[in-house]
Formats: C-alpha cells, structure tokens, sequence
C-alpha cells in the first residue's frame, strides 16, 4: 500500500476514534484504559514478524522474541483485567 | 485453516440489543473473510507482498477493535465489546503467524506463553484500588514493545520488507525513528508515573531549573535526527534518538505532581497509541494504524476530559509543578474556625430519618478501602426507605472513573451512580450529603474565591444539602491541592473525624441497633 491509503486510513480512524470515544460512558473509563492498552498491544504484529525471522541476526531475533513477552503480558493481562473489571457492574436487582 | 471466529461473537450476539443488527453483520464479515483464508491462498509468495485476505483480515481486526470500544458506550453492552477485541486481536496475531515464514514456532510459542500467564496472574491478582498503577505499568511495556519492533525493523529491515538492499526507505526510517522516539518516551514516562502511583516515589514535584528550554531543545534535537536520519541512516541516529526519548520521557513526568497523574495516565494512553500507530505506518498494517489512532484519542479525549474536569489547561499540567508551592497564605489564617464534630450515631440518626441522601466518595475511601462497608450502610438504609445516591466527580480517584470501579466491586448497581452534571441539581432536595474521602471536589472555594487554585474548578453543590457529614482521618490534612474547604465551618456541616472504614463500620452498626 501507498503512503497516501495509509494515511487516509490513519485519519479516517482519528475521526472513527474521536466519535466512538466520546460515546463511551464515563463510568467505563477505567475498563476503556485496560482495553486500550490491550488492543494498542497489537503491536505484537511488528514484534512476531521479528521474532519468526531466522537466527541469522541473532539481535533482531531477540528482540522481537521480547518484544512478543512484553505485548503478550499487556494482551492478555489488559484483557483479563478488563473483563474482570466489566463483570462487576451490575444493574439493581429488582 | 481450521477455525472460524465468526462464531464466538455471533453467539455474544444473540443477547438481545437494540443495535443487536450491526452488531451482528460486522463479526460476521469478520469470520466470512477469514474463511477466504484459504491455506492455498495462504501460500502467496511472500516476495509478492501480503496476499490480499491478510489485508483485509488486519482490516477486519481493526473494525472489531473499534467496536470492542463502541461495546463501552453501556454497561450491558461492554463485556461483548471486549470479547469483539480479543477476537480482533487472535485475528491479527494468526494472519501475521500464517503469512510469514516463521523459521521455529517453539521460541514464539514459549514467548507468548511466558507473557501471557504472567500477564494473566497479574490481571487476576491485582486489587481494584491498585488500577492506576498497573494500567502505568502496562503502558510502559507497550512503550517498550514500540521500541523494540522499531530496532529489531532497523536491524532487519528485510523481515519487514522495508528496505531495498540493505537500505532502508526514507519514508520508513522516519516512522521507524518517530515510533521508537514516542515508544520510549512512553516507556521511561509510563515508569515514572508508576512509581509515583505506586507510592514507590514521592508524588510532590521535582522541578529541575531550565526544565522546559532542556525538554524542547531535547524534543527538537530528535525531531531533527529524525529528519536527518533520511539521509543517513547510521546506526548511531536511530540509537541516540531512542536514547535521548528515554531521557524526555523521564524529564517530562517527574516535575508533574500525584495530583495531576489521573492526566498523564491518560496522556501516556495516548502516546502508547501514537507509537502503535507510527510502527503500523512502518509496516503497512491497518490493524496497527487504526488501533493507534483509536487508543490514541482516546488517551488525548481522556486527558480532556480530566484537565477540563480541574479547569487547568493541558498545557499547564504538561509543564508541571501544580502542588510544588504551598501557596494561599489566607488558609493558615482561616483554620482556627470553629467547627462541629459528629458521630457515628449522629450520622446514623440524621441518615436514617432522611429522605435522599447523596454519598460523595473520593480517593480516601478508596485508600481506606471502605468501599464495601460504604455499600453495607447505604444497603440497610435503603431498606429503610431513604433513597441513596453516589455522586462521582471526573477526577475523583487516581485515573478516569477510577471510583465506579469500586463501588462496582462493592457491588453498588452502576444505575444509582452519577456523574457530576446529573446529580449537581439534586443537592437542593438532598437531606443529607455525605462525603467520604473527598475534599476538593466540594470546596465552595472552586466557585467564589479567585484566588484559589481550583477556581473555577466544577464542584458540587453540597453546600445546599440540609446536612453535610464529612468523614476525614483529621482537621490538619487539606485535600491535594492544598486548600482550605469552607464546607468543614459550615452550620450544617458535622465532621467525622476517623478512618472512613472504621466510620462506616460504626454507622451500620448504629443504624442496626
């Protein structure tokens, strides 16, 4: 892909983000900063290309093998502590 | 290729939702282009570029992260937004894994293994009170992560099918370098405001002389090896602008006090985003560039909402020091005021003859952890018919909407918590308005005194309840800013001076008597 479509998508996504964002209740803050910091651990993408290449430059290699550790703690540690956190708000009992 | 997401949130689905329409079609979508994915397909050779299905399967995990953040806009709705996101994100990390020549699966394997159980254990173990810090402390491992894809792309460019030759395009050395100079700022910040959080590091300010003409020429200097780093791609111009974004991050936060943390929590959110996104650029991913843009508006609409919330400017937090002065010279005169002490029993007679009653929690409940005997109270005097409210302030707490995260572990329904604008106008008919834990967000002083440093700070209106109990460990400590509350001398005020659990304590076992 192009600079340009890149680029696009990445500004369309600011706008798609600023909407979604703003609809987000603020009693769910704290959950939307887990789960923001789970998803920006997508990162892992860069981290396991790294990681899959050969040994042929060791340095590389383990640097995306740490970097795949260190996103994967956030991944699942940010999901598992959002969804512990989201089961319990709960509506009254009626 | 043997699995299909659609599944997992096509049965989320099926809960009833009024958007249950779109909810529906999207993963839907998701899984019919992963079942595109086709191992022949799959086989695309690599040198071609990434096949087609992977785009569009980054593409896919994008849409279902940005609806693990629509999923937010309701309790009801939340816990399947977040399903969405880890759907998106086994998406991305199976199309990367499927479309590359991976040349052993054990070390990834083990890699992924390791993180996540311990990412797991922590996610489990962690006490809510806590989650200030581990959210900082998660920041700085995506910051770190940021830099470590970006070396490891500069080191390898070929893996990452940026570079022709041995050289590295422009185009991508700039968002290489950008995205391992905002990654480590994430980072070495991120630690900072953890250890401030945390209690590891003192929260009061430590302002450097000539701080702010040090972090911009700083920031200069790596926006022009940046742009330097176009012509010459040595090693030692990626390695001192990753250096030297360590060093800003760190300058940037310590002069910036414990009071302000809730913003650079948020803040450092952002920047975690932006690092994502700068590495998405690098690589071509639309997974990476739509969750950076997303989780970085996010961090900056946060930071908003919190320095709108103080009625500071962004600015002014970023360049710290708020707290560093104990200034207002006028609250050492004012504070041999008479004031009313009260007890448990007085709180528990008034409470249990009131009509409404709005509780006001702030960070000193959570400190006290009196969360639960907070909601044991307010549970038996809504057995008595008294209508109990809670007021929540936005920077209430250490980090956006630290406090219904409490109150929802204390299994207070989240539909008898309020926001600041919804609940103001009610003190008027409260009987009684009961703080706990709370100081700055009710000192009249926002709204009257110009001198103060929280003027114009949106506060409640508790003044105008009937009665205002006050629970406070002593008359000596001011709330975070550093100010004098005029509601301690009020006439209708009684000021319950103990540990905000002890108190609660006391109050339900007055009130079962």
């Amino acid at each position: 892909m192009d600079f340009i479509s890149i680029l696009s998508i990445f500004v369309l996504a600011c706008f798609v983000g600023y909407y979604v964002v703003w609809s987000v209740t603020p009693a769910l803050h704290t959950p939307l900063m887990a789960v923001t910091n789970a998803i920006s651990s997508v990162i892992i993408v860069g981290a396991l290309i790294a990681a899959a290449t050969t040994w042929d430059t060791p340095a590389a290699k383990w640097l995306g093998l740490v970097g795949v550790v260190l996103a994967s703690v956030n991944i699942f540690g940010g999901f598992a502590v959002t969804e512990r956190m989201l089961a319990m708000y709960k509506k009254k009992e009626r | 290729m043997n699995f299909s997401p659609s599944v997992i949130p096509a049965k989320a689905g099926i809960q009833n939702d009024k958007r249950s329409a779109l909810w529906r079609w999207i993963p839907a979508f998701a899984g019919m282009t992963m079942l595109a994915a086709t191992p022949a397909n799959a086989a695309t050779d690599q040198a071609a570029g990434t096949p087609a299905w992977a785009l569009i399967a980054y593409l896919a995990s994008g849409v279902l992260f940005i609806l693990a953040l629509r999923g937010l806009s309701s309790p009801a709705s939340s816990r399947r937004g977040n399903r969405f996101g880890m759907v998106g994100m086994l998406i991305a990390v199976v199309t990367t894994l499927v479309t590359h020549d991976i040349a052993s699966l054990p070390e990834i394997a083990g890699a992924i293994a390791i993180g996540g159980t311990v990412g797991f254990i922590i996610a489990r173990r962690i006490a809510m009170t806590d989650m200030p810090q581990l959210v900082a402390a998660f920041h700085s491992l995506v910051g770190m992560a940021a830099v470590l894809v970006a070396a490891a792309a500069f080191l390898n460019p070929g893996a990452f099918g940026i570079a022709e030759g041995g050289v590295i395009n422009p185009v991508s050395r700039v968002e290489m370098g950008l995205g391992s100079a905002i990654g480590a700022i994430t980072f070495s910040g991120s630690v900072i405001a953890f250890l401030k959080l945390s209690g590891k590091m003192s929260g009061a300010p430590i302002i450097l002389p000539l701080r702010h003409f040090i972090n911009l020429g700083t920031i200069a200097v790596i926006l022009g090896l940046c742009g330097y780093f176009t012509i010459d791609q040595s090693p030692w111009v990626f390695w001192t602008i990753t250096a030297l974004a360590f060093v800003v991050g760190f300058l940037l936060i310590i002069p910036i006090g414990g009071a302000d943390m809730p913003v650079v929590v948020s803040m450092l959110n952002s920047y975690s985003g932006w690092a994502a996104a700068a590495m998405g650029f690098t690589l071509s991913n639309t997974a990476m560039i739509i969750t950076g843009a997303l989780v970085g508006s996010s961090g900056a609409i946060l930071s908003y909402i919190m320095c709108r919330a103080m009625n500071r400017s962004f600015i002014s937090v970023i360049a710290g020091g708020f707290g560093a002065d104990d200034s207002s010279g006028g609250a050492a005169a004012k504070t041999d005021r008479p004031w009313k002490a009260g007890s448990a029993d007085d709180a528990a007679f008034m409470m249990s003859n009131a009509e409404n009653v709005i509780i006001i929690p702030g960070y000193g409940m959570a400190v006290a952890q009196a969360q639960h005997a907070l909601r044991e109270m307010s549970d038996i005097l809504k057995e008595q018919g008294v209508n109990v409210k809670y007021a929540i302030h936005p920077v209430a707490g250490r980090m956006p909407g630290h406090m219904n995260v409490l109150l929802a572990e204390a299994n207070v329904p989240y539909d008898e918590v309020f926001e600041l604008e919804d609940i103001n106008s009610d003190f008027a008919q409260a009987d009684v308005a009961f703080i706990i834990g709370a100081n700055d967000v009710v000192n009249p002083a926002a709204k009257t005194d110009k001198s103060s440093p929280i003027y114009g700070m949106p506060v409640f209106d508790v003044d105008k309840a009937k009665t205002i109990f006050f629970i406070k460990r002593s008359m000596g400590g001011v709330g975070y800013a550093g100010v004098d509350n005029d509601v301690f001398y009020m006439d209708q005020t009684m000021m319950l001076l103990s540990d905000a659990k002890k108190m609660c304590e006391e109050i339900v076992k007055s009130l079962q008597h």
